[in-house]
């Protein structure tokens, strides 16, 4: 299969936005999607990504905003002759079709000569290796191989654009990691142009050339996997990007870049993530991984905790240990701990993130924390 | 050891009844079963039966009465001259509408309330408001008549299409029904998805929706052809019973209740009732030809 041939050279989003009855299900979301990007939408269900999912394929229209296909408005398009191929959540595999009429479909309604409907609805067979079955109907089918069906199906049109909503959600956790590689796979081979709605930030990190971070409707961050995972813009954003500890605390003293916060029983050094950071209450983000358990008092921070559960993770261990004040941490290590065990934890400055504790919404936000007296 | 066996012996009898599905719920079953021998298959029987015992002649002389009768076998063509449009008309009307209300949208609690309001009223009170509406000094005439657009009233009641109207308007809300709930049990997503591949609203009917939606369209199409054949009270009130609108049944009553002949009341009875099942049959026997599996809805 060639590239696309409707091909464009960027698809944008310009303050794209859709209320459901007075209620914002998506706020302004701008977004440049170059031809050949891997692009995520991730959020907690609800955000507004599969909405925004929606909005482009134009299976719902905008209340505001536009979308532009190089210079064409294409917001007003019908879904029909937009060209874009999806692939739903629940698959939406034609159930009265065998899954070669279900991938021939798109072609036929194109009105192709049939020996070229035959050979690219071969072709795409082979290529989500679906030769034994394609005298099947849906329902016969397992999960994985209707998931290959809907891919197929949305792929042999060569679409300019692939939109796929949560593809992955409804698969169990072996076949999902298959699929994953799978999809990216096509992408790569096909020259796809990719927009991935999921609610796994995993899937997303490793999937995607760039992250869109949702919450509430409205764009938290966009960025590289690499640029998310490292420095989150809030901590909304670094609670979704697997930061399990979200302390409240006091900043103390803010100089330049540095924040001495404390709090819980913890005294510690960290790193001011953007302009909002003042004296007073922060949110502190730790990511489990970062935490290090050390045998010698280290010269830098430094937490004192009991180790209460640890979880075996194969090469390492989750451990949730909680400090003389009650504060819960979360930690990663290879290390083997045993419930009761005192340990002393470390963690550099430049990976503890201190954010405002209010966020750009402006309402007084903090966190839920599992800080629960004992 | 004897004892053991029997005990075991006892079991596998019961796990062997459990393979088949057996157990003592299906003693809940009894009231229903009673209820169809009293009242159906015992009526149906003894009617039988009495179609096969004329008054005069051998067992089969009603049939023969009534088969060697052009007035009285005319009776079968007139009711599925009415019963058979009916059905289609009610069935075509109810799936544009049906298919618009899908999904939820403000009031259409209210919608739905107007369009089902034709069943409570019953057919006396529908053919009183055709006739009033639809008669020669109706509203609908008066309206033709004084915009000059007929010269004579136009004759829509004590005929052919009053009785139409009747029963198009009485089975409507059954058709209805029955569709919304067979479309609302198609997945809304597969139109979608068929719309991402380019299919324009028609083929998505044609090719998604509608041959999904097939059996239960034979299905809604057999009850309200069931319920139109036993047309009675509006084929007599608004129809022209000595006429062209002189139904199966019609011609039943009169045998049963002006002329006694209980014989041949039954035999037309009977009558009625294979020509029902023959159509009912014919309409089955499409529908097994199409796909009836799961349509990925919520029904």
């Amino acid at each position: 299969m060639s590239a696309a041939v409707s091909a464009f050279n960027e698809l944008r989003l310009d303050g794209v936005g859709r209320r459901f009855g007075g209620v914002d299900a998506l706020t302004d979301l701008d977004l440049t999607i170059r031809a050949g990007e891997f692009i995520a939408l991730l959020g907690p269900s609800g955000c507004g990504k599969s909405t925004a999912l929606n909005c482009i394929a134009g299976l719902l229209p905008l209340t505001a905003g536009s979308i532009w296909q190089d210079e064409k408005r294409i917001d007003t398009v019908a879904p029909e002759k937009r060209g874009f191929g999806m692939v739903f959540q629940n698959y939406a595999l034609f159930p009265h079709m065998s899954v070669r009429r279900n991938i021939a479909f798109g072609l036929q309604m194109q009105r192709l000569s049939r020996p070229e409907v035959s050979r690219r609805t071969d072709e795409a067979i082979r290529l989500v290796q679906l030769e034994e079955h394609v005298g099947k109907l849906p329902g016969q089918l397992s999960g994985g191989q209707q998931q290959r069906v809907a891919i197929a199906r949305a792929v042999v049109l060569e679409p300019a654009l692939v939109l796929m909503d949560e593809p992955l959600s409804n698969l169990d956790a072996k076949l999902r990691l298959e699929m994953r590689t799978e999809i990216r796979r096509l992408h790569q081979s096909l020259g796809l142009t990719t927009v991935y709605v999921t609610h796994d930030q995993e899937e997303a990190l490793s999937l995607a050339d760039r992250l869109v971070v949702l919450r509430s409707g409205r764009v938290q961050q966009i960025g590289t996997p690499e640029e998310l995972h490292a420095r989150p813009e809030n901590w909304h954003v670094a609670d979704f990007m697997g930061y399990r500890n979200l302390l409240t605390l006091t900043a103390t003293e803010v100089s330049g870049g540095r924040v001495a916060v404390e709090g819980a029983g913890m005294q510690l050094v960290g790193t001011a993530c953007g302009d909002g950071v003042r004296e007073g209450q922060v949110i502190v983000a730790l990511r489990p991984d970062d935490v290090e358990i050390v045998d010698a008092t280290p010269s830098g921070n430094a937490i004192r905790a009991r180790v209460e559960l640890v979880e075996y993770q194969g090469k390492e261990r989750a451990v949730e240990a909680r400090t003389g004040a009650g504060q819960v941490i979360h930690v990663r290590t290879p290390r083997r701990v045993a419930p009761g065990d005192d340990v002393t934890l470390t963690i550099d400055p430049s990976r503890v993130l201190v954010y405002p504790s209010t966020d750009d919404v402006g309402e007084l936000a903090v966190p839920t924390l599992d800080r629960v007296a004992s | 050891m004897t004892s053991g066996g029997v005990a075991t012996g006892r079991l596998a009898v019961r796990h062997r009844l459990a393979e088949r599905g057996i157990d003592r719920q299906l003693w809940l079953l009894l009231p229903a079963l009673a209820f169809i021998g009293v009242l159906f298959l015992y009526p149906f029987l003894y009617g039988l039966g009495l179609s096969f015992q004329p008054a005069e002649g051998g067992f089969l002389a009603s049939y023969q009465a009534f088969f060697t009768d052009p007035y009285q076998v005319g009776t079968v063509w007139n009711t599925l001259r009415l019963a058979l449009p009916a059905a289609l008309i009610n069935v075509l009307a109810a799936v544009p509408i049906a298919h618009r209300m899908r999904g939820r949208f403000r009031g259409k609690r209210v919608l739905t309330t107007l369009l089902v309001v034709p069943i409570t009223l019953g057919t006396v009170l529908t053919a009183q408001g055709l006739l009033n509406y639809l008669g020669p000094t109706g509203w609908f005439n008066r309206i033709l008549l004084s915009t000059g657009l007929v010269d004579d009233p136009v004759r829509l009641t004590n005929n052919y299409w009053g009785v139409l109207f009747s029963l198009v308007i009485t089975g409507f809300p059954f058709a209805f029904l029955l569709i919304l709930a067979y479309l609302s049990g198609i997945d809304p997503t597969l139109e979608r998805a068929a719309a991402t591949l380019g299919a324009d609203w028609r083929q998505r009917f044609r090719r998604i929706t509608l041959p999904l939606l097939a059996p239960g369209l034979a299905t809604t199409f057999c009850l309200t052809f069931v319920l139109a054949f036993s047309v009675f009270p509006s084929a007599i009130l608004v129809g022209n019973p000595a006429g062209e609108t002189r139904v199966i049944s019609i011609a039943a009553y009169q045998a049963a209740y002006e002329r006694f002949d209980f014989s041949l009341a039954s035999a037309i009875a009977m009558v009625m009732a294979a020509v029902e099942l023959g159509v009912i049959a014919l309409v089955l026997l499409w529908r097994s030809t199409l796909y009836k599996g799961s349509t990925g809805g919520k029904g």
